[in-house]
């Protein structure tokens, strides 16, 4: 649009300046012919009044030149007019002498005027000049030369004549005002025209654009009005049926997701309460019959065990499956991380000689997150820590910036190689199937661990070496609004700095990761500070 | 003073899960009533009138919630649901119902008892006491909290609840020592619990539950009760 008022703009630019410049050159070749016709027509009668002075003598030739002057005056229209001797002629002692009409006009005529006139060669001569006006202001003029020959020995004689071109001057800028005038307007119209049609033009195009901005925001049953344009209309019915597709499609998916969520949660019902029955059962049989024999025991307990270990691969089951029907919503409260921390650890110390060393250095500011999800995630890594860390010591570091707050634990085990860094996240992957395994997870922990740091807008990362140990680090960018953080602890811990990475290398600003997630309404009562979490 | 007699109605449609939860909590010497279904449950709790109920989420006719609501219409007999989902909704939706507490599917039969002796834990040892909360006069003997004269009728976990915080005032309380204190926790348990009976003893003790003045938020630490108003 701007183009086309700029296109305009020049073009009427063109137009004017092109009318004005032959306007001008018109007018001036009209008032140049008629001057210098002026000019002939004057210089004919004055030849004629001279040639009549029939004396030589001063008197008669200075009553002729008199006489002629008048002539001239009358028959032409000029108001300026210079007699003068031509140079290089022989000393006359009679020549009359030289006559000025208007001294300005004298000064202006010019030496190329007089010399041209000089050399004859034509019969007239003219050159512009130009005059002062009223107001100091200049106004152009003619000065158009011919000879006179004077009787005896008085020789040639220049006239000159002086036209103002004061009317042609003002005509032209007349012409000038009411073409910019006329410019101005058209200028005007134009823009308003060239805006009004494009708002017209562009209307179903807007509206294109602001159902598709509505549908990019989610709304899914936004769609295209109908225009009245055979080509628009067209589109917006394509338009309108790719929106339907997709959103039946989205709403199948949704469908299905929840079908599946309901059938784990409907399986997992199931097995719950048989489940329940079964630990019950034992629990009767274990008060009832204290003196089994060893056997009998060694397989109650067993029993009781697996049972557990069936109860917690369920719940992971669940667990995993409500992520991946992306039907997770989270109930945060304000929670200090270092506290949290401490207290999983002294939780899992119990089970382990190795010594789990705290050492926070921030992350004491209480921050919104799940307190149980965390808690998970710290529980899964110190487990995981306990299980690979070769009896040595774990660190558990803790820091925080102004973006997030990073948990990093590192053990100094077995490590894993570049291929098992790969799938350590996997479902029910194991490093090393020949190990022992002394905790007994259910293989879905570190897959949990992490959806739970993305569920917070997080990242869980992890750092190995063969022979060196693991570093898991997971960072919690403090607030909803951090689209991308700085974890404040590194992920390749210090003095372990590989050939790319400097040792203080935190990874640079993360990016939040975008998950579906169901819609969780939190709703905070500002008063009293209370969060709860509420399916919409 | 555990009643060895004290009265529980186990409400479960699963027969065999019914059985083994009467026979562990008969071995414990409780006093055992079923109902399978929800308008059962509804009738066998008038006839028996049990001091505790172990309320299935998912029963016929009649689900669990909906069995809970209609319960606390009459009566703030402790209510325990049993639930085979972890999922927020059902837990939550049954602690607004009225649940005091909730067990999830597949639990400990050990954890099941520490939580129905907690709900039968007697707290009037103290005799005639009377404290004030905000402008709450609460009678500990008499089980019965005021306003200006009116009563306030109050669960017994709600009551317990409250009196907790009456009894020191000015002292915060962690949701995790209220769990410990109230329901009887003895490890980190589910906050929510606390979270929805603070919203439930507020709705019921406040003059406006958007500006607490009886059980007052600390936030990022926990409740406290509101000091005396002459």
């Amino acid at each position: 649009m701007t183009i086309t008022a700029i296109i305009t703009g020049v073009m009427i630019l063109i137009a004017g300046v092109f009318v004005l410049t032959s306007v001008g050159e018109d007018l001036y070749s009209q008032r140049l012919e008629g001057a210098l016709q002026d000019s002939a027509r004057a210089t004919l009668q004055a030849q004629q009044v001279i040639d009549v002075v029939a004396g030589s003598d001063v008197r008669s030739l200075n009553a002729a030149v008199y006489s002629m002057r008048g002539t001239v005056m009358s028959v032409s229209s000029s108001d300026y007019l210079v007699f003068k001797r031509q140079i290089e002629q022989p000393r006359f002692i009679d020549a009359p002498q030289d006559i000025i009409v208007g001294l300005e006009f004298a000064e202006q005529v010019s030496e190329p005027l007089t010399k041209a006139l000089l050399s004859a060669e034509s019969l007239q001569y003219w050159q512009p000049i130009s005059f002062k006006g009223e107001n100091g202001s200049e106004v152009p003029g003619i000065a158009v030369g011919t000879s006179i020959n004077m009787p005896s020995g008085a020789g040639t004689y220049d006239l000159i004549l002086g036209y103002k071109l004061e009317d042609t001057q003002k005509t032209y800028s007349f012409i000038l005002r009411i073409l910019l005038l006329t410019a101005i307007f058209l200028m005007l119209l134009i823009g308003g025209l060239v805006y009004g049609i494009s708002r017209i033009v562009f209307r179903p195009i807007r509206v294109a654009a602001a159902t598709s901005r509505r549908i990019a925001m989610g709304e899914s049953d936004a769609r295209m009005p109908l225009q009245n344009d055979e080509y628009f209309d067209m589109l917006s019915e394509n338009f309108n049926q790719m929106a339907d597709a997709l959103q039946s499609r989205i709403d199948e998916l949704d469908t299905l997701s929840e079908m599946q969520q309901r059938f784990v949660s409907d399986v997992s019902h199931e097995l719950r309460t048989p489940l329940t029955t079964v630990k019950l059962a034992t629990q009767v049989l274990t008060t009832k019959n204290q003196d089994l024999e060893p056997s009998s025991a060694r397989a109650m307990e067993v029993m009781v065990e697996q049972v557990d270990r069936f109860e917690a691969l369920l719940t992971d089951l669940l667990e995993i499956s409500r992520y991946d029907a992306g039907r997770v919503s989270i109930t945060t409260e304000p929670t200090n991380i270092v506290h949290l921390v401490e207290e999983v650890v002294e939780n899992l110390q119990p089970l382990t000689n190795q010594v789990i060393e705290v050492r926070p250095v921030g992350g004491y500011n209480p921050i919104d997150v799940d307190p149980r999800r965390i808690r998970r995630i710290i529980s899964n890594l110190i487990g995981n820590a306990i299980e690979h860390g070769e009896d040595k010591p774990i660190v558990v570091r803790i820091d925080s910036n102004s973006t997030a707050v990073a948990v990093s634990v590192r053990d100094y085990g077995v490590g894993m190689s570049e291929e098992d860094l790969t799938h350590v996240f996997n479902r029910f992957w194991r490093a090393d199937p020949s190990r022992k395994r002394t905790l007994g997870g259910t293989g879905l922990g570190l897959a949990i661990a992490r959806e739970d740091a993305i569920v917070h807008g997080g990242l869980l990362e992890v750092w190995s070496k063969p022979g060196r140990g693991t570093n898991f680090r997971v960072s919690i960018p403090t607030s909803e609004d951090e689209m991308s953080f700085f974890s404040p602890l590194p992920l390749v811990p210090e003095g372990e700095s590989g050939e790319q990475q400097s040792p203080d290398e935190t990874g640079g600003w993360l990016k939040r990761p975008r998950r579906y997630l169901q819609k969780a309404k939190k709703i905070v009562n500002q008063k009293t500070g209370e969060a709860k979490n509420e399916k919409s | 003073m555990e009643s060895m007699s004290a009265r529980i109605l186990v409400v479960d449609d699963d027969v065999a899960l019914s059985e083994m939860l009467t026979m562990v909590l008969e071995g414990e010497g409780f006093n055992v009533h079923h109902a399978g279904d929800g308008n059962e449950a509804i009738e066998k709790f008038a006839e028996v009138k049990p001091d505790v109920v172990l309320l299935d989420v998912m029963l016929p006719f009649k689900s669990g919630v909906e069995v809970c609501s209609e319960i606390r219409k009459v009566s703030g007999t402790p209510i325990i649901m049993l639930t085979a989902r972890s999922d927020t909704d059902d837990i939550v939706k049954g602690l607004e119902a009225g649940a005091d507490d909730y067990v999830v599917k597949p639990f400990n039969p050990v954890e099941l008892l520490a939580r129905i002796r907690a709900r039968l834990r007697d707290n009037n040892d103290d005799g005639a006491e009377v404290l004030r909360v905000a402008d709450l006069t609460i009678d500990v003997s008499g089980h019965e909290v005021t306003r200006d004269g009116v009563k306030i009728q109050l669960t017994p976990l709600e009551f317990d609840l409250l009196l907790l915080l009456a009894r020191k005032p000015g002292q915060v309380y962690t949701r995790e020592v209220l769990l410990e204190k109230v329901w009887g926790y003895q490890y980190k348990a589910d906050t929510r619990l606390v979270n929805v009976h603070v919203q439930r003893l507020r709705a019921k003790v406040e003059i406006d539950p958007e500006n607490p003045t009886v059980v007052l938020t600390v936030r990022g630490v926990g409740y406290r009760a509101g000091t005396p108003t002459s």
